[in-house]
């Protein structure tokens, strides 16, 4: 696999989750290349593909980009043709189309997307879709290198039929979270709630988080006073 | 109603002075002189009925279908040549396994109703491929509804209440107009199509027919089936009884 390091990732952490009434995306907005931040604020991460759904981009930015680019342009069409707007379902395939025919052309890492949106069919939905084109239909889901550390806390915390407000804070503390505990993932947490009534888009500046890396680890305990004896490996001896 | 182009009826690419092409009116009268083709649209769902004539007592009951299945929801009515209903029936199936390998959901009546219709305008617009020489009735249930579709070897496709096709289907369209579809369901339908069926049958030019029938409703869970065999009999006997009647007056 040839990693091309010099390239804009944006790997960070993205979740969406459904909620009674639709769905709520989100993401930080932090882009990396190589091992240096390029960018903390500025890229969104959460692209729009129709009306009512999109998609939650992590990985090779320059891949994801015209992904986003050629499934938009082909909805273009097919809304024309059919009169209407694509359903979830159908966008989620062809985004996975594009991950599976190209899987071995695409060779610039690992590669994550959550595509969610609202159709009057079905209501609100979430798709992942993964590297090589796995396509799964989820209640809730996450990606990214921020993702793993969050597995257990979304597990728990995740309720069936929620309120909008609680949706929202629910993925916004997520992806704090994830910030908090992963070098890829930092910036601004933005969100989008997608619903019958339309689209509201969110952003949340580093500051204003609940949980931020310094704060974390800050844990109060009782004042003692240890002696710790500390032995270099590699000193030599005497 | 029928005239002779001479002279600009050769090929399907001429058009006659007067903005006809009569290669494909040519295609249509193979349509015309086929088995009555017959689709109703009631409030839960569509009744397909084809009148299968058979040109041999040799010929086992229920072979040569003429009613296909085209995906899990929709199906479709062949009249005319039998043979390019065939060619016609694969490519609706094929536009439908693609749409929905494409899209990930099963095709929307509308559009494969499209699709097809496109594919049969395609081979009138070339002098090396000749024509379609069927019609044909296409009923479907997806997310919008039951819908009944109707393409004719020009290429046109339009969205029916109620459509037939074939030898009858002047007497056949008089009867469908009298019922009242909206509130019918498809269980009435079936035996109402087999009512009508037999009407039209003429049985002093055409011997033998074999009736055969297909519906897509909310009974059948929105899938294309064959009618079921019961319903079949029972409606084969009220339209049998309704022509012992009408010969009886």
């Amino acid at each position: 696999m040839d990693l091309h390091l010099n390239a804009p990732y944006c790997m960070g952490t993205i979740v969406g989750v459904t909620y009674d009434d639709g769905v709520v995306l989100g993401a930080d907005s932090r882009m990396t290349i190589g091992m240096l931040v390029a960018n903390d604020s500025v890229s969104d991460k959460i692209t729009q593909l129709t009306d009512k759904v999109y998609i939650c981009r992590s990985g090779p930015a320059a891949v994801l980009e015209f992904v986003s680019d050629y499934v938009r342009n082909i909805l273009d069409q097919q809304t024309i043709q059919f009169g209407q707007p694509a359903t979830v379902k159908a966008t989620a395939n062809l985004v996975r189309l594009f991950s599976y025919k190209n899987t071995n052309a695409i060779q610039m890492g690992q590669m994550g997307m959550i595509v969610g949106g609202w159709d009057k069919y079905e209501g609100g939905q979430i798709f992942a879709v993964a590297q090589g084109g796995t396509i799964l239909k989820l209640p809730y889901a996450i990606d990214g290198s921020g993702s793993s550390g969050i597995e257990g806390f979304l597990d728990r915390a995740w309720k069936e039929g929620m309120s909008k407000d609680k949706a929202e804070k629910l993925v916004v503390k997520a992806v704090s979270l994830a910030i908090a505990s992963d070098a890829a993932s930092g910036g601004a947490v933005r969100t989008v709630t997608i619903n019958s009534d339309g689209v509201r888009k969110n952003c949340y500046p580093p500051d204003s988080l609940p949980l931020c890396d310094d704060k974390r680890r800050r844990t109060k305990t009782k004042k003692t006073t240890t002696t710790r004896t500390e032995r270099r490996i590699d000193a030599p001896k005497p | 109603m029928s005239s002779i182009g001479t002279g600009y009826d050769l090929s399907v690419t001429t058009f006659s002075p007067d903005g006809r092409v009569f290669q494909i009116e040519y295609a249509a009268k193979a349509v015309d002189n086929s088995g009555t083709v017959i689709g109703i649209k009631c409030k839960d769902g569509i009744v397909l009925g084809v009148e299968k004539l058979i040109s041999s007592k040799m010929m086992l009951p229920g072979s040569n279908r003429r009613i296909h299945a085209v995906h899990r929801h929709s199906g479709m009515a062949v009249a005319g040549l039998a043979a390019d209903g065939r060619q016609i029936v694969a490519r609706a199936k094929s536009e439908a396994a693609s749409y929905e390998r494409v899209y990930g959901e099963a095709i929307p009546v509308k559009e494969l109703a499209d699709r097809v219709a496109s594919y049969v305008h395609l081979c009138t617009l070339y002098w090396w491929l000749r024509p379609f020489g069927c019609g044909i009735i296409l009923g479907g249930y997806d997310r919008e509804g039951p819908q009944l579709y109707m393409i004719e070897p020009s290429g046109i496709s339009y969205r029916y209440f109620g459509a037939a096709i074939g030898k009858g289907r002047q007497a056949a369209k008089t009867e469908i107009e009298k019922l009242k579809l909206s509130e019918m369901t498809c269980r009435e339908g079936v035996i109402e199509v087999a009512k009508i069926i037999y009407a039209v049958h003429d049985e002093a030019k055409d011997k033998a027919f074999e009736l055969e029938m297909s519906w897509v409703c909310d009974e059948s869970n929105c899938q294309h089936q064959k009618v079921p065999d019961d319903l079949l009999e029972q409606a084969k006997a009220a339209a049998k009884a309704a022509l012992e009647e009408m010969d009886a007056d």
